[in-house]
């Protein structure tokens, strides 16, 4: 990981206008990706970790606002950009996605090696035999035999046509790969394949990666640094190691307590009490409150401040100072369920 | 004691073909074995684990105990008699006593049924009690289940979460007091942090109900949580079972092996070993009749291919393996 951050995210506020009422989906989200990092990105769904993703990439529906201090991707300001401009240079060639259900994303009535053809020509200059040698090398990368371009999604299994989507994601080494639950319903072996490939890949490449997913265990295998999302908000980020080690965020805690572990049969599973907030209306307070056991009533009006502990090591929770004396407390069954 | 047996079951069922494919061309009716001569023992009291990925049998063998699906041959014997022998009585009885959690909280609940309606809706359409009865046996339940009726149970479905939806599920198979319950896959559409509730509360009411449990997954750390007792399932065969604890620690077959060293940790520093195994999997349709593991397996002889052991149903409370290649997977 080098100092040069290659994504700034400052302040980002996502709202969806729907019947209910105004959905706030992310709110106040600040992050940076440096370059050739994974940066993880955990949460429940409706966390608003994809709407997060959705926002950065111009990919969000009509019904949705979004507002930024500023998005800068190497030093230059991509939320200000032109809708042209930003597909041009942007899109794909600078960031480009995997996306959820990455399975689906494939189009049925055209050969697999064709659309990853059309995805590089409609980016570059270069004519159908390049690209095609280009789809080849591609296919390499990612463990496909190079027969299998004349195939159809179809005749994929679901493993190979997430590497074929991964293979579209790195067709114009872009500086910035986001995998939004790259893993999510394959089997087990199938889904440590597809790692293991990344992981290769990583090695090949200088590509940063975001990775969103809500399994705690891939998460904790594959990033660098792991920001931890709640309510729209991100509740804590840090290094991998840190933020397993020395959690400080309650909601992390209780992630840590819920998750089980196959190395550890003997762990007694606490679960969270309650379910996740309701984004509808005006945010007050934090958004963990209602089911946090350290809460005060300072927690139900104010939004508490991103505290940075240590280098790396972010925090949002009032309680933050007490965070040896909350890691003890959270061990205990009685402090969730009393 | 055994509550529920399956004595070598198999569900076998026929790959659509066009008549002309069939009739012109003579194509053979071809077979998709789902669950090939399968042993299988559940004792009282106890929670059994099935785990595999998908296509290995296991809901095929859920719905074959739970009656929803006929086993192509074999038998299934509840308290000592095959079920496909009960009487309309004893069915009425057996189809009380074997109940089902299903995967999607979301689908199985009825919309316009409030949550009162959903959990009485069995005992009242089997008559097994009085009105009034049934009506404080729902309350009890409910409160069991953490959802106190007086907040939930005047709700309709889309009031609760889906972790309230599930806790509704188990309280509606709960309330028939069953011997057995099969949950299939019932975290997979849940949430992280609500998993490990529905799973400590299962475990709890299985002690406190004394009923037996299938637990149907193919998350072997869930698994490793809830069950006493696993058994993996490769293609339609039951490949291992055995205490929990022994088939994760010491697993014995190759596939078990390359499963369980698959499985993701919550721990930055652990290294994995990568699993070690050939290919892809294959789809059941028309198998060789030996090991279906054998293609993909880095031990295999001709043996393998040709026959396939199965778990021995006297020593069913030992750990057991289906390989042959034992002394070679030891070395």
């Amino acid at each position: 990981m080098s100092s040069k951050p290659i994504l700034e995210v400052e302040k980002l506020n996502v709202r969806y206008q729907t019947q209910d009422g105004e959905i706030n989906a992310v709110a106040d989200v600040s992050f940076k990706v440096f370059s050739n990092e994974v940066f993880g990105i955990a949460g429940e769904s409706g966390c608003g970790k994809s709407t997060l993703i959705k926002a950065i990439m111009r990919l969000l529906p009509e019904n949705a606002k979004m507002d930024a201090h500023s998005i800068k991707y190497k030093d230059q300001e991509i939320d200000c950009m032109s809708e042209d401009i930003f597909r041009k240079e942007v899109l794909w060639t600078q960031i480009s996605l995997v996306p959820q259900s990455a399975m689906n994303s494939l189009n049925p009535v055209y050969k697999v090696g064709e659309q990853i053809v059309e995805a590089i020509q409609a980016h570059t200059s270069q004519g159908k035999k390049e690209a095609r040698e280009r789809v080849e090398e591609l296919f390499d990368v990612v463990g496909l035999q190079s027969e299998f371009m004349n195939s159809f999604p179809h005749e994929f299994s679901g493993g190979m046509r997430q590497r074929a989507m991964i293979a579209m994601a790195l067709a114009l080494d872009p500086g910035l790969i986001v995998m939004d639950e790259p893993t999510t319903g394959l089997d087990v072996l199938v889904q440590e394949r597809i790692l293991r490939r990344i992981r290769e890949i990583r090695k090949q490449i200088r590509s940063s990666i975001i990775l969103i997913t809500h399994d705690i265990a891939v998460i904790a295998e594959m990033s660098d640094r792991i920001a931890v999302m709640y309510g729209g908000r991100i509740m804590e980020q840090a290094k991998s190691l840190d933020l397993f080690e020395s959690p400080c965020h309650p909601y992390t805690l209780g992630l840590k307590n819920a998750f089980p572990s196959i190395k550890d049969l003997d762990q007694e599973l606490i679960s969270i009490p309650g379910s996740p907030p309701s984004l509808i209306g005006l945010q007050t307070g934090c958004p963990f409150e209602a089911r946090c056991p350290f809460s005060s009533d300072r927690c139900k009006k104010d939004i508490p401040e991103v505290v940075v502990k240590e280098k790396f090591h972010e925090v949002s929770c009032f309680r933050h100072t007490d965070a040896t004396e909350l890691r003890e407390h959270a061990k205990k069954l009685s402090t969730w369920h009393y | 004691m055994a509550l529920l047996e399956l004595k070598n079951v198999s569900r076998h069922f026929e790959v659509k073909s066009g008549l002309i494919d069939r009739l012109i061309y003579g194509k053979p009716i071809r077979m998709i074995k789902a669950v090939q001569n399968v042993n299988l023992i559940v004792n009282e009291k106890e929670v059994l684990g099935i785990a595999g990925e998908s296509g290995c049998g296991k809901s095929t063998t859920c719905m074959m105990i739970s009656g929803l699906v006929k086993p192509s041959s074999g038998e299934i014997i509840y308290q000592g008699k095959r079920i496909d022998q009960f009487d309309s009585d004893e069915k009425r009885f057996y189809h009380s006593q074997v109940q089902m959690i299903f995967q999607d909280p979301y689908e199985t609940l009825n919309p316009r049924f409030r949550v009162i309606d959903t959990v009485a809706e069995g005992p009242r359409a089997l008559r097994l009690w009085p009105e009034d009865e049934i009506v404080s046996r729902v309350d009890d339940i409910l409160n069991a289940v953490g959802l106190p009726p007086l907040k939930y149970a005047e709700r309709y479905p889309h009031e609760l979460s889906g972790g309230e939806r599930q806790r509704v599920g188990i309280a509606s198979a709960l309330v028939m007091e069953p011997q057995m319950l099969i949950a299939d896959e019932p975290l997979s559409m849940l949430d992280v942090s609500i998993r490990a509730g529905i799973l400590v509360l299962l475990k709890k009411l299985a002690l406190e109900r004394n009923f037996s449990c299938i637990y149907v997954s193919h998350d072997l750390s869930i698994l490793g949580h809830i069950a006493d007792r696993l058994m993996i399932m490769y293609l339609g065969q039951a490949v291992e079972v055995g205490p929990t604890r022994d088939v994760i620690q010491n697993p014995k077959h190759p596939y078990t092996k390359a499963l369980i060293s698959a499985v993701p940790v919550p721990d930055p520093r652990s290294r994995r070993a990568v699993p070690n195994i050939i290919g892809d999997i294959s789809r059941p349709i028309d198998p060789p009749p030996g090991c279906r593991f054998t293609p993909r397996c880095p031990y295999s002889d001709d043996t393998c291919s040709q026959t396939f052991l199965k778990l021995d149903m006297n020593q069913h409370d030992k750990h057991l393996t289906a390989c042959h290649r034992q002394d070679a997977l030891d070395s």
